[in-house]
């Protein structure tokens, strides 16, 4: 399959990818790893006029100790997430979750970066930062925002981005001494998830809850987080897991079926995580 | 847009459409036929190369986003005519079947020992869980990809 003819543009610079955005809106897509891209540009799913590379900018392939938070460049490929040290020791949960996309090579050309602006609700990667109350930086014409994932990602394959904004940075707060659990059920090894679950304890007790698939967008168990604050076991937080998620139904689940999953993962999540 | 390419220690110049997928280009321009085309959905691990000594699906990046940069395919792999240890671990080990997936699955352990020389045997099958064998010959597979980390005695 051969994607849809296409105007090529090699981006020097942050600089340069947002003004080529901000000249072509919503006709370009910007390409980092392109293993979210490339495999949609084939089927012709998507079909952009114009394909902004930024794979080769400098400066946005970075992980470092922001003190209250590690940073991590949005051009970093899941290879160097899974295998930071830094990750592993202050935020734990998302090394251990970039481990289990994809597989070995779709890890050495994706990047985080890629992966959290397709903004996929079946994508992995979403539920850990959801549960690790992540911040993401957008950079566009006007400089840098702030944006929290609870307000990040706004429905099917969208998100706060505005046209001319590129994800720059992903931030999460410093979760040392924290306990995770990562649950991913599919029925072949590489596959999406059918429903996933990021649990994370932090040191001081907090509990965060991120679902994969459960949802048009990636979405927080809130009610289990609230459950959990309130003093609830595993086994009982875990029965509010699909409390508030309109999951989809398809060939591989029926919605009730991702109700059920999305319960038993949480349980086991949280289990694994210490609660 | 003209691209230069090194592939198995050969640079290569060509005029490309933006397009163009590098497993054609390797396929179709530069007439590197080793490299197979399984299932086009990034599924299936048969197009795998190296770039840059790090394992890749061809079928899912552009030419043009190689433009610079080293390649290594499975016709690169092989001292003349001695084969490389992996190749002659599949060998020892009858690790094929059809034949079709074994470029990739060469390619992908080679890239996978680089980066875990004493993997267990889950290891192995995890490491490799980007390519499909249609025939299911994965326990042979295995048994070559442990072999090659034992140094490839028998």
């Amino acid at each position: 399959m051969i994607p849809a003819a296409f105007d090529y543009v090699r981006a020097g610079s942050a600089e340069e990818a947002i003004a080529a955005l901000a000249e072509h809106g919503d006709e370009a897509k910007l390409l980092a790893g392109g293993h979210s891209l490339i495999p949609l540009m084939r089927f012709r799913l998507a079909r952009p006029a114009v394909v902004v590379d930024i794979g080769r900018l400098e400066g946005l392939s970075y992980i470092r100790d922001g003190g209250d938070h590690v940073a991590i460049g949005a051009l970093t490929r899941h290879r160097d997430v899974e295998t930071s040290d830094l990750v592993a020791a202050r935020a734990g949960l998302l090394g251990e979750v970039t481990s289990h996309v994809g597989d070995p090579q779709v890890r050495h050309r994706g990047t985080l970066g890629g992966a959290v602006a397709h903004g996929d609700p079946a994508s992995d990667i979403p539920s850990a930062l959801i549960a690790l109350g992540a911040t993401l930086v957008a950079t566009g014409p006007q400089g840098s925002r702030e944006i929290s994932v609870d307000d990040f990602f706004s429905g099917f394959l969208e998100t706060a981005l505005a046209d001319d904004e590129m994800l720059t940075e992903v931030r999460i707060p410093a979760a040392d001494g924290a306990r995770w659990g990562f649950e991913k059920f599919n029925r072949r090894a590489q596959d999406w998830a059918i429903v996933g679950v990021s649990a994370v304890v932090r040191a001081g007790g907090e509990v965060g809850v991120g679902l994969v698939n459960m949802h048009s967008t990636p979405v927080r168990a809130a009610a289990v987080e609230s459950a959990a604050a309130g003093g609830a076991s595993a086994a009982v937080a875990a029965e509010l897991a699909a409390e508030g998620c309109d999951p989809t139904e398809d060939l591989n689940a029926s919605v009730e079926y991702r109700q059920h999953l999305a319960r038993v993962l949480t349980r086991r999540a949280l289990e694994t995580a210490g609660l | 847009m003209e691209i230069s390419v090194t592939i198995n220690g050969t640079t290569h110049t060509h005029d490309v459409e933006p397009r163009t997928l590098l497993v054609h280009y390797i396929r179709d321009v530069v007439g590197l036929t080793g490299t197979n085309i399984g299932c086009d959905t990034s599924s299936c691990g048969a197009c795998t190369i190296h770039v840059n000594g790090e394992s890749v699906k061809s079928c899912t990046m552009f030419a043009v986003q190689a433009d610079g940069e080293d390649l290594l395919t499975i016709e690169g792999l092989a001292d003349g005519d001695t084969l490389h240890p992996m190749q002659e671990s599949f060998r020892q080990c009858h690790a094929l079947q059809c034949g079709y997936c074994t470029p990739g699955m060469v390619m992908a352990a080679v890239s996978f020992l680089d980066e875990n020389p004493d993997p267990s045997e889950r290891e192995v099958r995890l490491g490799l869980e980007g390519n499909l064998c249609r025939c299911t010959g994965y326990h042979n597979i295995v048994k070559a990809v442990l072999h090659c980390a034992a140094g490839g005695e028998q």
